[in-house]
Order: structure tokens, then C-alpha cells, then sequence
């Protein structure tokens, strides 16, 4: 079972978020970089199916140079194979990524034989465009659901599940195919200190990749403008509980 | 406090009407930051009576984001400074009996040799200040803490009263103490958006804060690695900064599944590594000072809103910490090494790191009112509250703060880039072996004598103090060793060999045989005039100054207790004109303190001459005759008396020459405006050649001629845990004139003294592998059996200078001792490097051992 994750560098932000001063960007100066959770998740399912089955755990991303980081972040929770597609930095949008990972993964299967499946997380935490992943399902020819909050591998098959209006749709597909998952698809683990160690030395597959102007582009972030919510004390202690009974008769809670 | 007091109190400081209108409310001091400092001192300020306070953070309680909320937490109890383990033991009470301290114990592990020597070192320190401690075989380490790869250890240095502290907890209980006492009001989640000055730009009047205006007269910035940023905006500088200490927790541990509470196993510092392991529960904490040191402007930490986890926490750099990841694994291979155990938390954290290490702590040089109470550990914050609390109601503190008074500073100490040159330097020290007498190598040259180009061509070896750089011993005296062979006190060992030379001992012989020159320009020259001056300097000095023009008196300053604040040459150069001269190390403090206590009426003015003169000290028994050579003047002894001043020509300049010596020679120290220096320099240089004169460097000044002399020396034997009594300096009567200390010091008079200051000399420098041991100071002297030697008030008997004495021939120490064995004669050991070696009391007092009735500097 050979299981491709793509995922992406993305800044982990705090409440309030600050922009560059062109309001194109998140200033990302003071911020630490994460992988999407969704794709933490991605990677996290992609191990347990290699610790399962066998076979690779491979992880791509396509972002700047730091952005090896979250390859070997990645390592460290069992990821085996790591490509790196390297950019100068722009940011690219969602038709240039999936065509960039299109091309990449063509030409590893070409050398190395197809990938069973492909996880994506179903959407960036940054851009959170939902595109790359059904774009690269498309490119490719290769049938692709998003949302899903569990899978099940079977003989040649997945089954996928979501939650769909207080339900579950179950979805039976055939392999090759293209996943996006959705955090609570599983608790990612925490990397080990020896797993560290194993990442810090695991080699990256460079691939170069030329920007390209897709037809997306960022004009002008915005962060709304939200009234701060105000905490209350009611009290400390017992001396708090008359008051914290009364809101609870208030809302109904207790009568 | 109400219109009325508020008014009263304006009046007694003197501010008009006009300036006390700015609309705000009145509150007698503004707390500004809510972790274990400001929550600590807002209870000891209300403990000692005072009320309005107000405590205030931009953030939530009981955690506002600062350092204190990830704080490792725990305390080790032994430091190298006495000043900083007195203040851990205090805030470790202070723990203890709010309840929220756990003890574990601790070890601190060696994988070097050198690290070996080192815990011995610290055994030693521990000793003098009565801290238990045992050395343990790597078994002994294993029986504490089984997870400890044993194979890769030479031993450890267990301290069983080590533990951890709840310090949101503790600074929680300690708020709400104060505000039982109703003497606190907090404020949380509210900005600091600018505090006002006074009209004359002197002190403090108004705290602006987006929760309104808070008129007050005293402001304490607990504000941790944020406290420069508060600070400038009084116009006041704290020089630290932020610096990043990263730490992990990794968990679930197996082992501590089943362990209840907190921590169990002792933690582990292993020093070599410069990181340590701690429990936390069912996770380990691994903290680390290896990494490159990660400075952080203090202007550009995130808000509480812009941060992932707080303002304080920052994102981890993984790449910073993977070596120390290898370092940790080594250590606990099989404990970390599981592959069930996972990091679960990581971050760059924010912690203070000072130019020199000690915390920033007293009321600004710069504005009256506005307080410093900055870089401080977990292990010190209740303890240096408590401190500055006493000192902020007007008391001295009962601990010694002299090393952490944030008016020690000199301007170019307060650059950002001296602050994070020297932290850069710094940090990487943290669990380092650092030798005493260890220089700073960033920023250098600074502060240069305007003869430091003759110094350099003379093979001068530098050391620096405050800037300056000053010659320790000259290479060009090299040939004396040959001279002196056979009287030099060589040293076998590496460790007192470092950062020392034989040429010092060669140096301080060719002195007392003929003359030395020594430049002093590091000297704070500080001239007090106007009519008001004599009375101004009556009420610091303990000595009498309504003397003759002309008189050199030396005087100590007493804090309101009678201890040591100060101690150094006044010179009465005229009816409303005096000099005071002191060292550079303490200079600045000393001039706060004058300059506090300068009389309100304006009749009285200090300036600071140190940019304007340099001193040389010309002594030894042929200065009379290679001064005569280069003046007219009268220098006679019956012309020019012991302890007189006077300015006379010397070659083609005028100087000040006085007629006094710290190293028990004839001569005098000469004044010179600086750039004159050279010039005065070289007439005496040329005309001593004939009569051997040799450059001298500080190491004879400092301390080999000094100790000959039993010179005491401020911070080291005076400080402000002992009397003038004690130290052996008092004089058969008092002044009537009033000054500060002088009731406290009346009342030592009348006592008994539990402790003398005395001089010992080592018997026998062997130790047991046959190697000659000298001690460098900070050792503890202990009886024939080994016991601690403690006094009648608790303080323990310990080197508080040590140095040779090449005259002699042997190696002195300084020590205050108990009554009981303040014996001439007595025999003691002294221990170092975990061994015992004998020593004698020599002098009981003041004595000197070399030239024991003055016949050298009277003659």
C-alpha cells in the first residue's frame, strides 16, 4: 500500500491576526509555522495504513525552502518518503499547486509505480480554498471525496465515510483514489524523541518548480471587526454559587 | 489615600500645586505586572502597612501571559553569590509556608572531569552557606533516579532540599492576601498606555492605562522581559532582555503512570549538556541553555491576542533544540527513547537575561519613584519583593541588594547593544564552569585611560571592570620573574592559573623594593560643592569631614541599619568643595546615594568628574625621590603629611596629588585632567627609570597589596551584613554630627560582637594527589572536624577575599569568625574543591600583616 499526503506550510496564528501592510498577507514575523491540522490528520491516517498494510507513507508539500520543517515534522510521526517541491516563496494558487503536484506525482509513479491513495486535508488553514486535491483527483483521472471523518481499506476498495446533515454517507471506492480528510478522523500522535532523531536525518526529494501566475490572486485581507467578549466573575468559591445557580435558572438549565 | 493625605504628602516633597492636577485617581503606589514579582510585592508593601495600592496587567489573572506562566519552576538553592542564595532560601520559605512547595531533591550530574572539579567547587559554596549537599557515585544517582544512563556520568552533586513551587499559585494566594488587607486593588486585562512625569521631568506623577489615569508618586515595574518597553516610557532605562529558553515536555511517561502528584524523582541538571530533566506529573520536562542564544526585541513580542499559546511562549525552532534532543537521549535513553512517549508541548520561552547576570532591582537612576524589580528566577521573585519592599518603605533591605541595584549601570551599560551583546555572551554560562575572575570578551574595548596605548606596548593583560579596561600585570615585568624566582607563590594547579600570572607577585615584590605605577583612571572622581555641601556630606559619612583644606579622609557610609553602603576617599579641596573618589565597580550606586541625599534646597550640587580625570598611584618606598624629579613643589614628608592633599606642577602639568595608598606604600595618587594623562604619565615614567620604577597592574592593587595590608574592600568584606565593629574599623569615638546609621550604629557600639574579621594564612597547600591548592575566595572555613563555623546571628564563617601575599610568602584570606574562634593562633581548615586544608588566624582586626605599625606610608 504505497499512501501519497500532501500538505501544506501554514502560519499558526493566535486570536488576532496581523496583516502585512499591503493587506495581502498574514505577517507572519512573529508567528511559528504548523502543517494544516486536517493534514496532520492525513499524515497521521497514512501511517496507520503503512503500520497495517505496509508499504510507504510518502508526505509532499510545495512551499519555500523552511518549508522541510513540516516534511520532517511529518517524518517524525512515521512518514517515510519525503518530496519537497521548492518555490521561491510567492504564494501560489490553487490551479498552479495541483498542476505542480500533478506533474510531481506523474513523474514518481513513473519511476517508482502508482500511489494507492492520496490524502489531502480538505482544506488549507490559511487560503482554505478546497480546490487542490479534487483538481489533482481530476488531473490525474482518479475518483475523489472530501469531508471524510473515517476510512476502512478493503481489497482494492476504500470505504470513506462523512457526516452529512446528521448522518453518515458511506462511500465505496476503487483504488487509485484521492481523499481529503477532515480533523476527527483520527488524534494525530505526538512525535517520539527517537522519532525526531529518524526525521532529522531522513532524506528530501527536491524537486525545483517554477511559479506560475494562476488566475487566483489575493487583492486585500480584511480581519473583521468583532465586539471583544467580556468574562464575568460571579464570584470566588462558595460565595459564587448563588449567583452562577441564578444564571443557570436564567437559562434554563436548572428550574 | 484620601485629598488630604495626598496633599500633605505633595507638600512634604515639595511639588506645587500646578503639577498635582492631572485628573486622575490617586493611589499611593501602581503595581505594573501580575507575576510572582508584582503579585509578591503588592503583598509586602500591604504587609508593611502601605494601602491604595493597585496591581495591574494587560492580561487575564491568575496567568497574564508573562514568564511566570511557563515557568519550569524549580528551585536549586546553592549559587555562587551570596546575595542570590540568600534570596532563593527567602523565597523558598515564602513558598513553603504559602503551601505550594513540593520538595524533590536534585542532582546535578558531571560527564567531564572538569565538570567534577567544578561540583566540588560548588559542594564548597553550598558549604559556606549552609545548603545540604552530597557527592554521589553514578550507583548512588542511579538509586535516586533509575533512568539514568549511569555509564556516561562521573558522579553528581545531590541536594536534597531541591524542589518545585506552584508560582501561579503562590502569586495568586499572595494577591488575595493583599487584598483581604484591603490594601489592593487589581486590575486585569488593562493596557499601560504611558506614565507622565512631574514638570521637572524628575519623578513619576501619572500611570495612564486604558482603564484610566492613576496619579501616584511610586511606580513598580514587575513586568519581567516587558519591563524595558514600560520603562522608556518614564524616560527610564532596565537593561535587560527577553532571550529564549526552550523547553519541551514529552509524556505520558510509563514510569509515572503510578507516581502521585506533581514530582517524585529529583531533578536532573545536567550540566555539561547545559539542560535539565524534570518530572511534571506524567511528563518530563527538558529545559536547555545550549542552544544559540535567540535574542527577542522587547517592542516586538506578540500581543496576548496575536499568540498562539502567550506572549511568552513563542513558537519553537526545532532546529535550535535537535542537538540537545541527542544530549537528553543519551542521558535517559530508555525513558525518552520509548516510542510511546511524545512531545506534547514545545516553545521558545521567554525568560529575562541581564548584562551581568544579576536582577535589576531598586528605584531608577533616572526618575524618582519608578522602580525596577526585574529579571528575576522563580527561585528569587517572592524573596526579592520582599526586599524591595523594605527598601521602598525607606528601610535598607535586610538582604544585601548591592549586587542587583539597578543604578550600578553605567550609560553605555544601558545600550541595547551592550544589553544583548552581553546576554548573547551570557546565556550559554548558564549551567557553565565560570571562573571567578572570568572576563567579558563582546564590546571590547570600551572605556580607555588615555594611556591604554602605552598599557597595550607594555604587554599589558586586561581585565575589565564596568567598561574599562585596565591592566591586570604587564608582560613587559616578565624579567622579574628571574628576580623573584623563588618567592612567586607559582601556581601547580589550572584552575587558579587561569586567568592569573606569577608577574602579579613579580610586580608587587619590585613595588615594595623600589616604586610602582598603577593606573586607577577607572576611578568615579565626584566633586560635591556650594554652602551646603559640607552638611550634605556630614550626613552620609561616618567619618568626620569638617577638616582642614587639604585633608584626605577615608569614611564609610552606612545605610539605616548600619551596614555598608559605601566606602571610600573624601578629599576637602576647599571650604564649600569636596572630592569623593571611589571605585568603578560600585561607583554608580554610590553616586545615586549621594545624589538622593543632596539637600532639597539646591544648595548643594554633585558632579560627576569621571570623563574629566585620571588618577595614577605612585607608590613604593622610592616615590618620594621619582616625584622629586618631576616637581618644585614641596613634597617632604613634613611638607606634603600622610592623608593630605594639594595640587602641585609635575613636569609641564598641573595635578592633584594626595598623599595616601590602599597598598601600605609612600606615595600618592595623582590627578591629571585626562588629556593631560599621557603627558603626566611619561614625566614619571622617564624619571623613575633610575630608581626601578615598574608599571603595576590591578592585581597588586586589588589584591596582593591590598591583602598585606588587610584592606577591606567594599562588597567583599563590607557589605551590609556586617558592622564597622565586626570589620574592625571602628574608631575610638563618634561624630556628633548626625548621619545615616549612626543611631543603629551607636547601638553596634554597645553590643557584643558576635564575629571579627580576620586574616588567616594557609599551613599547607597540598592536596591529597599532591598538587599546592590556593583558594580564590567564597570558601567556607570550618573547625579541625570539619564543622560549619556560624556566628551568634546565623552567618556563616567564609573567604571573603583571598589572594597571595609575596612579601609573607603566603596565601591570605579574609574571613569574619565567630568570637569563640577569633583567636591569634587558632587553627582551622578551610575547604576547597573538596578537601580540607589548615589554616591559622593570624590577625584578629585590622592589623595589617606586612608593615604592622604603617612605618611605609608615614614615611
Amino acid at each position: 500500500m504505497n499512501v501519497l499526503v500532501c500538505v501544506k506550510r501554514v502560519p499558526m496564528v493566535g486570536a488576532r491576526i496581523v496583516l502585512s501592510p499591503d493587506a495581502r498577507e498574514v505577517d507572519v514575523r512573529q508567528l511559528g509555522f504548523t502543517m494544516s491540522p486536517h493534514e496532520e490528520c492525513a499524515v497521521e491516517e497514512a501511517v496507520r495504513i503503512v503500520e497495517q498494510r505496509g508499504g510507504t507513507a510518502s508526505v509532499m508539500t510545495l512551499g519555500p525552502g523552511e518549508a522541510s520543517e513540516q516534511l520532517r515534522d511529518a517524518a517524525s510521526i512515521g512518514a517515510t518518503h519525503l518530496v519537497h517541491l521548492v518555490t521561491d516563496g510567492r504564494e501560489w494558487d490553487a490551479v498552479a499547486t495541483a498542476e505542480a503536484i500533478v506533474n510531481a506525482v506523474r513523474a514518481l509513479e513513473e519511476e517508482r509505480g502508482s500511489y494507492d491513495l492520496i490524502l489531502f486535508g480538505n482544506e488549507a488553514a490559511d487560503t482554505g480554498d478546497y480546490q487542490v486535491g479534487i483538481r489533482v483527483a481530476q488531473a490525474l483521472g482518479r475518483p475523489s471525496i472530501g469531508g471524510i471523518k473515517h476510512v476502512a481499506l478493503g481489497e482494492g476498495t476504500l470505504e470513506a465515510r462523512r457526516e452529512f446533515r446528521g448522518g453518515d454517507e458511506v462511500y465505496d471506492i476503487p483504488l487509485p483514489c484521492v481523499i481529503a480528510v477532515k480533523e476527527g478522523i483520527n488524534l494525530p500522535r505526538y512525535p517520539s524523541l527517537p522519532g525526531r532523531m529518524r526525521a532529522k536525518k531522513m532524506a528530501i526529494e527536491e524537486i525545483p518548480v517554477e511559479w506560475r501566475d494562476g488566475s487566483l490572486r489575493t487583492e486585500r485581507l480584511r480581519i473583521p471587526v468583532e465586539p471583544r467578549e467580556r468574562a464575568e466573575i460571579l464570584g470566588n468559591g462558595v460565595e459564587g454559587v448563588p449567583a452562577l445557580v441564578a444564571l443557570l435558572e436564567q437559562w434554563g438549565i436548572l428550574s | 489615600m484620601t485629598t488630604n493625605q495626598l496633599t500633605s504628602m505633595y507638600e512634604k516633597l515639595g511639588i506645587p500645586d500646578a503639577e498635582r492636577t492631572s485628573g486622575g485617581e490617586a493611589k499611593r503606589a501602581v503595581i505594573i505586572g501580575a507575576g510572582i514579582v508584582g503579585n509578591s510585592l503588592a503583598y509586602h508593601l500591604a504587609r508593611l502597612g502601605w494601602r491604595d495600592l493597585v496591581l495591574v496587567d494587560k492580561g487575564p489573572m491568575p496567568n497574564p501571559g508573562g514568564s511566570t506562566g511557563h515557568a519550569s519552576n524549580f528551585i536549586f538553592p546553592v549559587d555562587y553569590s551570596k546575595m542570590m542564595t540568600e534570596l532563593t532560601a527567602d523565597s523558598t520559605a515564602q513558598y513553603k509556608e504559602l503551601g505550594v512547595f513540593t520538595e524533590s531533591g536534585g542532582i546535578e550530574v558531571a560527564r567531564t572531569e572538569a565538570r567534577s572539579q567544578e561540583l566540588r567547587r560548588r559542594m564548597a559554596a553550598a558549604k559556606a552557606w549552609g545548603i545540604p549537599c552530597e557527592m554521589l557515585s553514578p550507583e548512588g544517582v542511579a538509586k535516586l533516579v533509575p533512568y539514568v544512563d549511569i555509564s556516561i556520568i562521573i558522579e553528581g552533586l545531590y541536594f536534597p532540599t531541591v524542589g518545585v513551587v506552584d508560582s501561579l499559585r503562590a502569586g495568586t494566594l499572595m494577591r488575595e492576601r493583599a487584598q483581604e488587607m484591603g490594601a489592593l486593588e487589581v486590575r486585569a486585562n488593562t493596557e499601560i498606555l504611558g506614565i507622565d512625569l512631574t514638570d521637572d521631568g524628575e519623578r513619576v506623577r501619572t500611570v495612564r492605562t486604558s482603564s484610566g489615569d492613576i496619579d501616584t508618586d511610586v511606580v513598580a515595574v514587575c513586568c519581567g522581559v516587558w519591563s524595558p518597553k514600560i520603562a522608556k516610557m518614564a524616560g527610564a532605562s532596565i537593561p535587560l532582555t527577553p532571550i529564549v529558553h526552550q523547553m519541551i515536555s514529552v509524556g505520558p511517561i510509563p514510569l509515572f503512570a503510578d507516581t502521585v502528584g506533581e514530582i517524585v524523582y529529583p531533578i536532573v541538571r545536567d550540566m555539561d549538556t547545559n539542560m535539565y530533566e524534570r518530572q511534571h506529573g506524567g511528563d518530563m520536562e527538558v529545559g536547555s541553555y545550549a542552544h544559540r542564544p535567540i535574542i527577542v526585541n522587547p517592542e516586538e513580542i506578540p500581543s496576548i491576542e496575536e499568540s498562539a499559546l502567550s506572549p511568552t511562549e513563542m513558537p519553537f525552532t526545532q532546529d535550535d533544540f535537535d542537538p540537545q534532543l541527542q544530549d537528553a537521549l543519551e542521558l535517559m535513553p530508555d525513558l525518552l527513547g520509548d516510542e510511546r512517549v511524545g512531545v506534547r508541548y514545545a516553545i521558545n520561552g521567554l525568560i529575562s537575561m541581564t548584562p551581568d547576570g544579576h536582577p535589576l532591582l531598586g528605584e531608577t537612576p533616572e526618575v524618582k519613584g519608578l522602580w525596577s524589580v526585574a529579571a528575576s528566577w522563580i527561585k528569587e521573585g517572592p524573596g526579592i519583593a520582599r526586599a524591595v519592599a523594605e527598601w521602598m518603605d525607606g528601610d535598607a533591605p535586610e538582604i544585601d541588594l548591592h549586587e542587583a541595584d539597578i543604578a550600578r549601570f553605567y550609560d553605555h551599560q544601558r545600550t541595547r547593544v551592550h544589553v544583548t551583546a552581553r546576554a548573547r555572551e551570557g546565556f550559554n554560562k548558564m549551567y557553565g564552569i565560570v571562573h571567578p575572575a572570568e572576563q567579558w570578551e563582546s564590546l571590547r574595548p570600551t572605556r580607555l585611560s588615555p594611556v591604554y596605548d602605552r598599557e597595550r606596548d607594555l604587554g599589558a593583560f586586561f581585565y575589565e571592570t564596568m567598561g574599562w579596561e585596565r591592566p591586570y600585570w604587564y608582560e613587559s615585568n616578565a624579567g622579574l620573574l628571574q628576580k623573584y624566582e623563588g618567592r612567586l607563590m607559582e601556581r601547580e594547579a589550572e584552575w587558579e592559573s587561569r586567568w592569573w600570572s606569577p608577574i602579579i607577585n613579580a610586580e608587587h615584590l619590585a613595588m615594595r623594593d623600589a616604586c610602582g605605577l598603577t593606573d586607577l583612571s577607572a576611578f568615579v572622581v565626584m566633586d560635591v560643592t556650594g554652602p551646603g555641601a559640607l552638611g550634605a556630606l556630614q550626613h552620609l559619612a561616618v567619618a568626620q569631614l569638617d577638616v582642614p583644606i587639604g585633608r584626605v579622609v577615608y569614611t564609610s557610609l552606612l545605610d539605616e541599619r548600619a551596614g555598608f553602603k559605601s566606602d571610600l576617599t573624601i578629599m576637602r579641596l576647599g571650604h564649600d568643595h569636596f572630592r569623593v573618589v571611589t571605585g568603578a565597580h560600585t561607583g554608580m550606586t554610590e553616586k545615586k546615594w549621594f545624589v538622593d541625599h543632596l539637600p532639597s534646597d539646591g544648595s548643594a550640587q554633585l558632579s560627576d568628574l569621571t570623563s574629566s580625570w585620571s588618577t595614577f598611584g605612585l607608590w613604593g618606598p622610592r616615590a618620594r625621590d621619582i616625584l622629586a624629579k618631576c616637581t618644585s613643589d614641596d613634597i617632604s614628608h613634613e611638607g606634603f603629611p600622610f592623608a593630605t592633599c594639594r595640587t602641585i606642577e609635575l613636569g609641564g602639568v598641573r595635578v592633584l596629588a594626595s598623599r595616601i595608598s590602599y597598598i601600605g606604600e609612600l606615595g600618592w595618587e595623582i590627578y591629571v585632567p585626562i588629556e593631560e594623562g599621557a603627558k603626566a604619565w611619561d614625566t614619571i615614567f622617564a624619571a623613575g627609570q633610575e630608581f626601578g620604577l615598574v608599571p603595576v597592574g590591578i592585581g597588586v592593587y586589588a589584591t596582593t597589596g591590598r591583602l598585606e595590608k588587610g584592606y577591606r574592600a567594599l562588597s567583599s568584606e563590607l557589605t551590609a551584613d556586617f558592622t564597622i565593629i565586626e570589620a574592625g574599623m571602628a574608631r575610638p569615638t563618634v561624630k556628633k554630627q548626625d548621619f545615616i546609621g549612626r543611631e543603629a550604629y551607636l547601638a553596634q557600639r554597645d553590643e557584643t560582637p558576635v564575629a571579627h574579621l580576620c586574616t588567616l594564612t594557609v599551613n599547607d597547600h597540598r592536596s591529597a594527589s599532591g598538587v599546592a591548592r590556593y583558594m580564590l575566595g567564597g570558601e567556607p572555613i570550618v573547625s579541625l572536624e570539619g564543622e560549619r563555623l556560624v556566628d551568634g546571628k546565623g552567618r556563616p564563617s567564609y573567604v571573603t577575599s583571598a589572594g597571595s601575599a609575596p612579601s609573607l610568602g603566603k596565601h591570605i584570606l579574609l574571613s569574619y569568625l565567630p568570637t569563640n574562634v577569633a583567636e591569634v593562633g587558632q587553627q582551622l581548615m578551610v575547604e576547597y574543591m573538596g578537601e580540607s586544608f589548615p589554616v591559622t588566624v593570624d590577625v584578629v582586626g585590622s592589623t595589617p600583616l606586612f608593615d604592622p605599625e604603617n612605618l611605609r606610608v608615614r614615611s
